[in-house]
């Protein structure tokens, strides 16, 4: 592989302004709510937790409830175990759930609590009684951002509960972090190609459930702990993102393959026809089965819907900006359409984002590629770049407002916006979506600005 | 499986039913779900908007991520505060001390954004790695020549109730910083509104039209120099006593000057936030002032209010909020337009707060602490609530359970101090209660 495309380089401020990422227990949580019946449990001081639900909750619009060991000056100082005996006891007595997914904090891990032995301690305390499975993903955030701790977690959830067994024709999936709607997409998919697919984790339902009237204390849907175990004798591993392909350290999929021989198919997000194709080309050779019809029909038209906009998105300038395996996917669909991209931006500090693009997707040579950054150093190039689209998460409104030009929200978080758990990315019929949205943003912003108010495009 | 912990009965109190003194003011239990944040929260939302002000906070990225631009805190001029800045603690700092990144960091920004003062938050593990903030605000705030204040919030030291102390000492370094010393007649500092959508401007246009001179607003609208020089008002108005209580002491011990508490929701509140000024310059021309003030405003706002009073006649309300003086006047704001507060609870009450709070209730209210999802879930159906009136982690509990809600909360968008706030008030909680929405979210077999 060619190394020499450079990682290195230097932010312009010591601080971080306008962070592009947010913190690593965020990421861990949203793996653990697609786990069935589970409370995730924060390991550190109220704040955290309050204000990642708080954040989740803006975006997802629905009840987020995640607990927290509530650390107290004297926890600080000798340790939160009492906390977290406490916490547990009242989350059992509460919610009665299946599971308790903890995750540590920047506070709990710079005082060094050692979370397997408190909750090995834990259980030993209690045994005899019945307790709910007790898991743990080490989540500070000094070291990585919520991406890294989306992974971290999806990690120890396979190492806790994947067991070997009889192989099955089962498929274990990794969607990586995208949308409930995404995720619905991706279940009937490969349910059209009769697999029967464990999606690591599925939240699904329990992140856009339907109204309740009464209040449920653990929302419905979710990877079950039967199908968690039954990872471990799937038949192969489907794991999204490119970055993840490339990392270094272990990954749930290179887990499962050096532990139980499980093989490993490593795909970018299908983002648009290219990815899309590799994805149902997968699950072609899974299956053994051409795809459906349907799908060629959707392929067909996402063709025809990319001939009929050619023109309006050519040449124009377009800025992307999120966690880098979506950017990553995105840049990948926009370069088919003939959309510009003249600046990637990312918070994601993988050092993979930069090869990536070049090598992989082959963007073009004038195409700025900033990771490990923030949003004030990419308001700052799009003054100077002049894009005219911005495609992201709804926390660069602020640049696409002082420049004038449409912001396309995708991802996470949007905050501003009713749908984000529907917001669909993946697949044929995700990039169609995409597709209209952005190539409509374009229009809509030529007609706006037309003199004369026309009515046909 | 229990709605209700043992460790938090104490914490919630059916009034004519139960006769223990409330239990409050405590940290709130693990894993009960607490909708309350952290010290540093409370620190952030008070001194948020003093719009001139550098506000970088000095820990690892979450704490400053969750808070960039959270707050709806109108500026007239600078935008300074709606910027996030954090030293974005990296393992590396954290082994070996994050003072060198937190110096450059400031210095950098000072140079770039020339603040009138910076305040450095220091989050959970700063105190823990060892750096010391205070020597290194000291020797940046000498290299340029400003206040660098150091705001010590790690979340764990308290409730988010101590970070409004903190905020408040931080503030209190830079009261009577001006060379100024002489009272300025009917003069007044407005403390404890944070002019979220614009709620300050309300206040001000009114105590303006009185002849009262306006010092300094803290925070809202806040501005460095006002609050530099305003230790010459006359007299200081505290709103949300939880969080701006100890700056009025502090500065009625040092400088003598008298507050009052005041609330501006709700007519009654609002008029006798006004009322008290003027009696209290004992000015004849300025209680007339009022009292035409007053006058015209609820000329005009009572007729405006009757629909609204006519169609939520009896509707049930419960309230969840941060601060408990807020909870008292919606109390009061919803009696105004005929309804029942069934519920009523907040983040940080005091004892006196909820023994005020039990005496404005009808029998049977629940009256709660520090609650979580699901005690408030389990009442607002046990008292068939039509609303629930909170914040962000509030709103999904209603929507879920299908009933309407109001969003009385630091990011509101619309302006519910004031009289025109009662209209607002009222005219957003019709929209919820009113809608056709809750046809579809009754149970199927209905
Ligand atoms: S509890 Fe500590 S780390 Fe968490 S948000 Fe509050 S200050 Fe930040
Ligand atoms: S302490 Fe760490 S985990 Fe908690 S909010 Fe701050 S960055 Fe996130």
């Amino acid at each position: 592989m060619n190394t020499t495309v450079s990682n290195q380089r230097t932010k312009t401020y010591a601080a971080t302004r306008n962070a592009c990422k947010i913190c690593a227990p965020l990421g861990a949580s949203v793996v653990f709510k697609g786990v069935r019946n589970c409370v995730p449990l924060i390991h550190g001081s109220q704040g955290c937790s309050t204000y990642i639900r708080r954040y989740m909750i803006s975006h997802y619009k629905e009840p987020m409830d995640i607990a927290s060991t509530n650390f107290t000056e004297e926890a600080a100082i000798f340790g939160g175990e009492r906390n977290f005996d406490t916490a547990v006891r009242n989350i059992i007595e509460q919610y009665n759930p299946e599971s308790i997914a903890v995750a540590s904090t920047c506070l709990s891990e710079t005082i060094g609590d050692d979370m397997e032995k408190i909750i090995r301690q834990f259980k030993a305390r209690h045994a005899g009684e019945s307790l709910p499975d007790i898991f743990f993903a080490s989540t500070p955030s000094y070291k990585g951002t919520h991406m890294d701790g989306f992974h971290a977690a999806t990690l120890s959830l396979v190492k806790h509960f994947a067991s070997s067994g009889e192989p099955t024709n089962k498929i274990n999936v990794f969607p990586g972090f995208v949308s409930p709607q995404d995720i619905r997409n991706l279940k009937t998919i490969l349910q059209d190609f009769g697999l029967e697919a464990t999606f690591i984790t599925d939240y699904d339902e329990t992140m856009d459930n339907p109204s309740w009237y009464t209040y449920k204390n653990l929302p419905e849907g979710g990877t079950s702990i039967a199908q968690l175990q039954s990872a471990g004798s799937a038949m192969a591993s489907v794991e999204l993102g490119k970055t993840l392909a490339k990392q270094q350290e272990e990954t749930a999929g290179t887990y499962l393959n050096h532990q139980f021989g499980i093989p490993k198919i490593s795909l970018g997000l299908p983002i648009g026809i290219h990815e899309s194709d590799a994805f149902f080309k997968a699950l072609e050779s899974l299956s053994g089965k051409e795809s459906p019809a349907k799908y060629i029909a959707e392929r067909g038209r996402l063709v025809d819907a990319y001939v009929d906009g050619h023109k309006y998105n050519f040449g124009k300038k377009a800025v992307v900006y999120g966690e880098e395996d979506l950017v990553i996917g995105l840049v990948s669909f926009l370069e088919e359409i003939g959309l510009d991209v003249v600046l990637c931006v990312s918070g994601g500090k993988s050092g993979q984002m930069k090869r990536i693009l070049k090598e992989d997707i082959q963007i073009k040579s004038h195409t700025e590629i900033l990771d490990d950054t923030d949003f004030e150093e990419m308001a700052e190039r799009c003054r100077e770049i002049r894009p005219d689209i911005l495609i992201g998460n709804s926390k660069g409104y602020y640049i696409s407002r002082e420049l004038n030009i449409p912001l396309v929200r995708v991802g996470f978080p949007i905050h501003d916006r009713m749908g984000a758990q529907r917001v669909q990315h993946l697949a044929y019929i995700g990039t169609q979506s995409l597709f209209d949205k952005i190539t409509n943003a374009l229009i809509e912003k030529k007609q706006n600005e037309s003199p004369v108010g026309y009515k046909y495009m | 499986m229990d709605t209700i912990l043992k460790d938090r009965q104490k914490q919630i109190l059916i009034k004519g039913k139960d006769q223990f003194q409330m239990e409050c003011a405590k940290a709130s239990l693990a894993g009960s779900v607490s909708q309350r944040a952290c010290v540093f929260c409370g620190s952030r939302v008070v001194l948020y908007p003093i719009v001139d002000a550098l506000h970088l906070i000095h820990g690892p990225v979450g704490c400053a991520a969750f808070t960039w631009d959270i707050r709806g805190s109108l500026s007239s001029g600078p935008q300074l505060h709606r910027l996030s800045f954090t030293t974005d603690l990296s393992e590396n700092e954290v082994i070996f001390g994050g003072e060198k990144k937190l110096y450059k960091a400031v210095s950098e920004l000072i140079d770039k954004h020339r603040p009138k003062a910076a305040f450095i938050y220091s989050t959970c593990i700063v105190g823990l790695i060892g750096d010391d903030v205070e020597a290194i605000c000291k020797k940046i705030s000498r290299e340029k020549n400003i206040e660098v204040i150091p705001v010590q919030a790690p979340g764990f030291a308290g409730t988010k109730k101590d970070g409004y102390k903190v905020a408040c000492d931080a503030i209190a370094q830079l009261v009577g910083m001006s060379k100024e010393s002489k009272t300025r007649p009917n003069s007044i500092n407005i403390l404890g509104d944070f002019n979220l959508a614009g709620e300050l401007w309300l206040l001000k246009d009114y105590y303006e039209q009185m002849g009262v001179e306006i010092v300094s607003t803290i925070t809202g609208d806040g501005r460095v120099d006002d609050i530099k020089r305003s230790h010459t008002a006359a007299l200081n108005l505290v709103q949300c006593s939880g969080s701006m209580i100890h700056l009025a002491k502090d500065m009625k011990e040092k400088y003598n000057i008298p507050f009052k508490r005041v609330s501006y929701f709700g007519i009654e509140d609002m008029s006798t936030a006004l009322y008290e000024v003027a009696r209290f310059f004992s000015n004849s021309e300025m209680i007339r002032k009022a009292s035409v003030l007053v006058k015209n405003e609820i000329n005009a706002l009572l007729p405006a209010l009757a629909p609204y009073k006519q169609k939520l006649a009896g509707k049930r309300a419960a309230i969840y909020v941060g601060g408990a003086f807020k909870a008292i006047s919606l109390i009061k704001a919803l009696r105004l337009i005929g309804m029942d507060t069934v519920i009523v609870g907040s983040q940080t009450g005091n004892k006196d707060d909820y023994l005020l709070m039990k005496e404005l209730c009808d029998a049977g209210t629940v009256i709660l602490d520090d609650s979580n999802p699901m005690e408030l879930s389990k009442f607002v159906q046990e008292k068939q609530a039509d609303i629930l009136i909170g914040g962000v982690k509030e709103r999904p509990i209603a929507y879920k359970m299908g009933l309407g809600f109001c969003d009385h909360n630091h990011e509101r968008k619309e302006a519910l101090a004031g009289y025109q706030g009662m209209i607002n008030f009222a005219k957003e909680v019709y929209a919820s209660v009113m809608s056709p929405v809750w046809q579809f979210t009754k149970p199927k077999s209905l």
